[in-house]
């Protein structure tokens, strides 16, 4: 099977954010970049389909500023990824630039089967650029996926939709998955791997050279820091006291009930 | 006047919180609204969108619209946008307007923002708002092209009924022929009967405190009172105690309900991502030091074996009256 596997390099949760001074965005110099949570569930499940059907092949793809994208195609080729494709970019696209890219990359490489993406990726949290690239080659998605099986020609996948229900789907490939927790446990790289990864020729590609047409989107302005909550108020006294205290703040100071 | 389509997203019949937010703000800013309308089981809606100013209705009532089919929904969409020619789209960022929308944008090259948690006009431009990098900073969002905004459900106020009475036009449009790739073989039925979490307007949290799957029947007890929704932190998730549809959080949901009761939970970065956004958060810990108390409205330092059964007996009686 021929799968491409679409991720996504953001700053790590743990990372302090600091914004420029002129609003524009984030200071990216002073990030931990990681690859995205949900992505690994991709990687991984790309990985593992390889190995129960020998001959298949998994190239990643990521779009951003190449020096530092790298990394996160070197993480997944690391994890048993075999080809890399980085797309240099400009830090903030947005989803539909993105999708469009990606989806002209893959178009270029030839015939697949089967593109994987995470469901979300945690910085902009849009959710968007999976279905859009699916959109883009005319190929059915099934998003939010905590279960994968690969049968002849078709993907049998779960999805978890609205108020715990969850729903089975059959797609005829080639096709997009978005995936998320539950789907697998991404591995930890092994030192081959990882020294194999070291060694990879990735492909780069420029944004510019694929020569697409302008993309009227969106864009970011005016980074802020979101409002400042007041300190917060501590209930004290015995069990009893504290439930009265805080029922009566709920109700009639928050007006939260 | 600006044209708004609203994807009116309804339940048995009734519309949801998340749509009347979207039509309380189409009437806020006296916009020309069409609405979309989705199910063989919606004509009891009809009305009710009438009352709400909504002056034309793009029926989806063939009944293979009863279930969510992302390639015959996004041919059915395209077709009603085209019709439409809508300055504004409005839905909410639910996990079926996220699954859509984007995909139905890529096809109109319209410019769509999910997650947003502010909408308002300004100088006749729409502008959005929307959290980033887990809540820790905000931005503006502006279209270039004509915006598909998904709003996150609990963050626009509903108003008043305004009880217009528009009697809409209504327009069926039919399943597009197509030859389709995907199809839902099984629905399973998750065992909640309660609000899904990212619509949830107060929610019931657990964590690792609360020592055992057993244990969570008082959370839910609290929540029957309150008619909230249970959620959970990704220990107990990942200790097998409740399904992960109930974590909250970096690798589960995002939510901002009015209230959210967190109990024996540490307030980790990774689960104050998902829930930050919240007004009023209350937090029931015996740690006084555990980071949740930082974040919290309230902070209730005590044990929650103690303090939970009391506060469902509390509320019980104060919402009695
Ligand atoms: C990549 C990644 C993604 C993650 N995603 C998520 C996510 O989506 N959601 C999430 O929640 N976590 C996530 N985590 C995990 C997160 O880091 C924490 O480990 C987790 O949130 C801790 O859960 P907890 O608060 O229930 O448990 P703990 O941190 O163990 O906290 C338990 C709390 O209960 C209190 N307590 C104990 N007994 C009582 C009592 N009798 N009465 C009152 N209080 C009591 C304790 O004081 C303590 O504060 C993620 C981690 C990583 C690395």
């Amino acid at each position: 099977m021929k799968i491409f596997v679409c991720i996504k390099q953001v700053p790590d949760t743990e990372t302090k954010i600091k914004i420029l001074p002129d609003s524009s965005g984030i200071d990216a110099a002073t990030v931990k970049w990681v690859v995205n949570p949900y992505d690994e569930y991709a990687i991984e499940e790309a990985v593992k389909i390889k190995e129960s059907l020998p001959g298949s092949v998994v190239t990643v793809i990521t779009l951003g500023p190449k020096k530092r994208v790298a990394d996160v195609l070197r993480t997944a080729i690391a994890m048993g990824a075999d080809e890399g494709i980085i797309i240099d970019a400009p830090e903030s696209l947005d989803p539909l630039s993105t999708a469009k890219a990606l989806a002209a990359t893959i178009k270029k490489e030839g015939e697949f089967d089967l593109i994987l993406t995470g469901q979300a990726a945690i910085d902009d949290n849009a959710s968007s650029v999976g279905p859009m690239v699916a959109q883009i080659l005319s190929i059915p998605h099934s998003a939010v996926i905590s279960k994968l099986t690969v049968t002849n020609e078709s993907f049998l996948v779960e999805r978890e939709v609205e108020g715990g229900n969850k729903e089975v789907v059959q797609m005829q490939g080639p096709a997009l998955i978005s995936a998320t927790k539950g789907l697998n446990t991404p591995r930890y790289a092994s030192l081959p791997g990882i020294m194999k990864a070291k060694k990879k020729v990735l492909k780069e590609l420029d944004l510019n050279g694929l020569n697409l047409e302008k993309t009227l989107g969106t864009k970011f302005t005016h980074y802020r820091l979101p409002p400042e909550k007041p300190a917060t108020k501590i209930i004290s006294g015995d069990a009893s006291t504290q439930v009265r205290e805080l029922v009566r703040l709920l109700r009639d100071e928050a007006k939260a009930l | 006047m600006s044209k708004v389509l609203i994807f009116t997203e309804h339940q048995n019949g009734t519309l949801k919180r998340s749509a009347l937010e979207l039509l309380s703000f189409a009437n806020k800013e006296s916009l020309q609204i069409s609405a979309i309308l989705v199910g063989s089981h919606s004509h009891s809606v009809i009305s009710e969108l009438g009352s709400w100013g909504v002056t034309q209705i793009y029926q989806l009532n063939d009944t293979s619209f009863d279930q969510y089919n992302p390639e015959l929904f996004d041919a059915a969409f395209f077709e009603v946008a085209q019709q439409a020619t809508p300055n504004l789209i409005l839905a909410s960022s639910s996990s079926l307007g996220k699954d859509l929308f984007p995909r139905v944008s890529a096809r109109l090259n319209f410019a769509c923002a999910s997650d947003c948690t502010h909408l308002e006009f300004n100088n006749g431009q729409i502008k959005a708002t929307k959290p980033l990098y887990s809540g820790k900073c905000l931005a503006d969002v502006q279209f270039e092209t004509t915006p598909v905004v998904l709003m996150r459900a609990n963050q626009l106020p509903v108003m008043e009924k305004p009880n217009k009475n528009s009697s809409p036009q209504i327009t069926s449009i039919p399943a597009p022929s197509l030859d389709l790739k995907t199809v839902v073989k099984n629905i399973v039925k998750g065992t909640s009967q309660r609000l899904d979490l990212t619509e949830a307007n107060i929610i019931v949290a657990g964590g690792r405190g609360v020592k055992g799957p057993e244990n969570f029947k008082l959370l839910n007890d609290l929540a029957d009172v309150l008619g909230a929704t249970v959620g959970a932190s990704r220990a107990v998730v990942d200790a097998g105690w409740v399904p992960h549809e109930m974590q909250v959080g970096q690798t589960g949901k995002t939510v901002a309900p009015t209230l959210y009761i967190a109990v024996g939970i540490s307030g980790a970065i990774q689960h104050l991502a998902g829930m930050s956004g919240s007004k009023v958060i209350v937090a029931i810990n015996s740690d006084p030091n555990a980071p949740i108390m930082q974040k919290a409205t309230y902070g209730v330092v005590g044990d929650l074996f103690e303090i939970l059964p009391k506060l469902t007996e509390e509320f019980k009686q104060v919402l009695a009256h």
